[in-house]
């Protein structure tokens, strides 16, 4: 029977089958942060076990640190508590660890792909949902809970049913402006933020095909935000070179080896999936979010739908809206916006910061936004300097701050005040994910661009065709 | 296999009836159920006070009382009925755990997001998914009467609204089922199999 590269991948890792319940699965690399780790240390601390295999566990810290001045001790004694658990775990149990202030370190979804730790066939899983990132490189990626970060240290296995598949195809060329943050966000408006629960996605069509590593990432990163377990791309010769040479990826005799394996990772003709969704690349068009829920997306020249128009109850969907302080049928440009944040393990990427300076470049940061502009990593930050991507932030008004997850689940200081609206990069608008009471609008760069030199909600379109050809 | 050893081990699930805090809102995300600036402890205590936490209280801490957890005419309940797509969005076990420590032990809703699912079955909260009619109906006796019981029985994979009598089925894994009967955990499973894994570790490319 024709196989689907999700099979292929998934079925290589089955340690064994339970009748009328989970399979138990092999997990070949797994991450950890400061914020889901510490209670399953605990639980192998109290149940005197330790850790299988120390090598194939990762610790970074990200969730919970400073974006800025992180030379100096972290100030909230809660985080520098988890920071510290973090250290002191991993030191204890021989894992590598990669703390503020490292070179390699970074938000986890970042940092694993750049090490060359995440690898085409392999299955990562990490204590945080946007695990799905990894997906990119056709590996089964997904968020686990604190109960399996504790399995995987401990025997380097969870207990998982297998998902049902999807694949969904975006074929055609995207338009003007339209990156794979829109995409990602179409898809969802489109599949609504449950429509893929139960699912595991393959990501298909010349879209993808043609689309970048970082922005392959992108797109598999927000699986996660229509309910998918996971999402993943068929890895092709873009992949192997970008894995190719990192610090992690295997060298010499093994790389022959294992490019052998990553050839065969693909889905078979004839091969069947639960559910099947195919999309034109046409349809899609820069978009944003206007609700509390990331399936709450449209095109950012529309207007917010009626509620007669939506599925789902009425009364959630007024109470969304009440939330956002908007009203049905409200056109989102020009809506005044006091924050833009440019970040997170959605757009934290060398690309993300190209984009968001192919706009403000020449162009000033208007004087009623505070702008948090936060790198995924250090190698981000060192290649944002390489190319003079700094220079252009500066002049236009913008400073550049230090790695780490920040105003994405606002764990640290980096909070958007109640009542206050934002224009994010990242990857959830729910109600207060950016700050008790704050308002979130989910965007590309290239809108969070436009809307950080305007100040008001902006279609980047009306200001790319001023620098373009 | 063993019984748990481990600290947070949950008490055995057999039949559970209770009256029901009722959350009719769809879509209900962990970011809800326990925001991120209370997942700052290294140990597992007190997610319960923080269970909900803005929409319990205002920005000033003062408790809102017409939310349903707050209103007294709900309180001891040991099953939450929510909203569909309950649970959506982060992977944090934290969420799971204030349901717990908050004093619930079933939370029933017409749709579940996959990894809260998860996470309540590995700690000792039992979902149950149950037709959005059937949800419906236990919405409105609660609304009729805040005293309505609900019954879980587990063993026979059934909820029943025991003042009229209508009942309905529910699926759960035979593994999983044996679990929360039990009080196991899959931890317990693990270990017992770690030769197993290790012989299928050595076969791993990378």
């Amino acid at each position: 029977m024709s196989k689907t590269l999700f099979d292929k991948v998934w079925d290589s890792h089955v340690v064994r089958k339970i009748e009328d319940g989970p399979d138990v699965f092999f997990i070949d690399r797994h991450f950890i942060h400061e914020v889901t780790s510490p209670v399953a240390f605990v639980g192998l601390k109290s149940r005197g076990i330790g850790v299988m295999y120390p090598e194939r566990t990762f610790a970074t810290a990200d969730h919970n640190t400073p974006t800025w001045n992180q030379h100096l001790p972290v100030a909230d004694p809660l985080s520098a508590n988890q920071l510290e658990a973090l250290a002191n775990n991993a030191a204890e149990y021989g894992i590598s660890h990669w703390g503020l202030g490292h070179r390699n370190n970074g938000i986890v979804h970042i940092v694993g792909p750049e090490n060359g730790i995440t690898l085409p066939g392999s299955t990562i899983v990490c204590g945080d949902s946007h695990t799905s990132t990894h997906g990119a490189f056709g590996a089964i990626a997904f968020g686990i809970g604190t109960s399996e970060v504790e399995m995987v240290l401990s025997t380097q296995c969870i207990m998982q049913p297998k998902p049902k598949k999807m694949r969904i195809n975006v074929n055609g060329k995207l338009g003007f402006g339209v990156t794979p943050k829109d995409v990602a966000l179409y898809i969802i408006s489109q599949q609504t933020t449950s429509g893929a629960t139960g699912y595991f996605v393959e990501y298909a069509g010349d879209v993808f095909e043609n689309m970048t590593m970082e922005g392959r990432m992108t797109v598999c990163n927000l699986s996660i935000e229509m309910g998918a377990r996971g999402g993943m791309i068929a890895p092709d010769e873009k992949t192997f070179e970008y894995i190719k040479g990192r610090k992690h990826t295997p060298k010499g005799a093994d790389w022959d080896k294992a490019m052998e394996y990553w050839e065969t990772l693909y889905t078979e003709e004839g091969a069947e999936f639960d559910a099947e969704f195919t999309y034109n690349a046409a349809d899609i068009e820069p978009m944003i979010t206007y609700g509390t829920n990331p399936g709450m997306g449209i095109g950012v020249t529309k207007s917010i739908p009626l509620a007669e128009q939506v599925e789902g109850g009425v009364a959630t969907y007024k109470k969304s809206l009440g939330y956002m302080k908007f009203n049905e049928g409200d056109n989102m440009i020009g809506k005044e916006v006091d924050y833009v944040f440019l970040g997170s393990c959605t757009n934290g990427r060398i690309e993300d910061f190209r984009a968001f300076c192919s706009i403000v470049e020449g162009r000033q940061k208007a004087d009623n936004i505070t702008a948090w502009l936060v790198p995924g990593s250090h190698k981000v930050v060192d290649q944002i300097k390489e190319e003079g991507l700094d220079k252009i932030l500066n002049a236009a008004g913008f400073v550049l701050r230090e790695p780490g997850c920040s105003a994405c689940l606002a764990m640290n200081d980096d909070k958007v005040p109640a009542g206050k609206l934002a224009v994010s990069t990242s990857n959830r608008n729910f109600e207060g994910r950016q700050g008790p009471g704050s308002r979130t609008l989910l965007a590309s760069p290239l809108v969070a661009a436009a809307t950080a030199v305007s100040g008001v909600v902006t279609d980047p379109r009306t200001l790319l065709e001023e620098v373009a050809v | 296999m063993a019984k748990s050893i481990k600290n947070m081990a949950y008490d055995k699930f057999e039949v559970l009836t209770s009256t029901a805090y009722p959350l009719p809102i769809e879509n209900v995300d962990t970011d809800q159920i326990i925001p991120a600036r209370f997942l700052k402890a290294t140990e597992r205590k007190g997610f319960g006070d923080n269970f909900f936490r803005d929409w319990r209280y205002d920005s000033e801490g003062n408790p809102i009382p017409d939310f349903p957890l707050n209103d007294a005419k709900y309180e001891g309940s040991k099953i939450l009925v929510g909203g569909k797509n309950f649970g959506s969005g982060s992977s944090r076990e934290h969420a799971a755990w204030s349901v717990y420590d908050f004093g619930l032990r079933c939370v029933i809703s017409s749709f579940f997001a996959d990894i809260f699912r998860n996470n309540c079955l590995n700690i000792g909260v039992l979902p149950v998914q149950v037709s959005p009619e059937f949800a419906q109906k236990l919405f409105d006796a609660i609304e009729a009467d805040s005293k309505t019981e609900i019954k879980v029985d587990l063993p026979n994979q059934t909820v029943t609204l025991v003042s009229t009598g209508e009942s309905e089925s529910f699926d759960i894994n035979g593994y999983k089922k044996g679990n929360m009967l039990n009080g196991f955990d899959d931890i317990d499973y693990l270990q017992n199999m770690k030769e197993e894994i290790a012989a299928f570790g050595e076969t791993r490319p990378f």
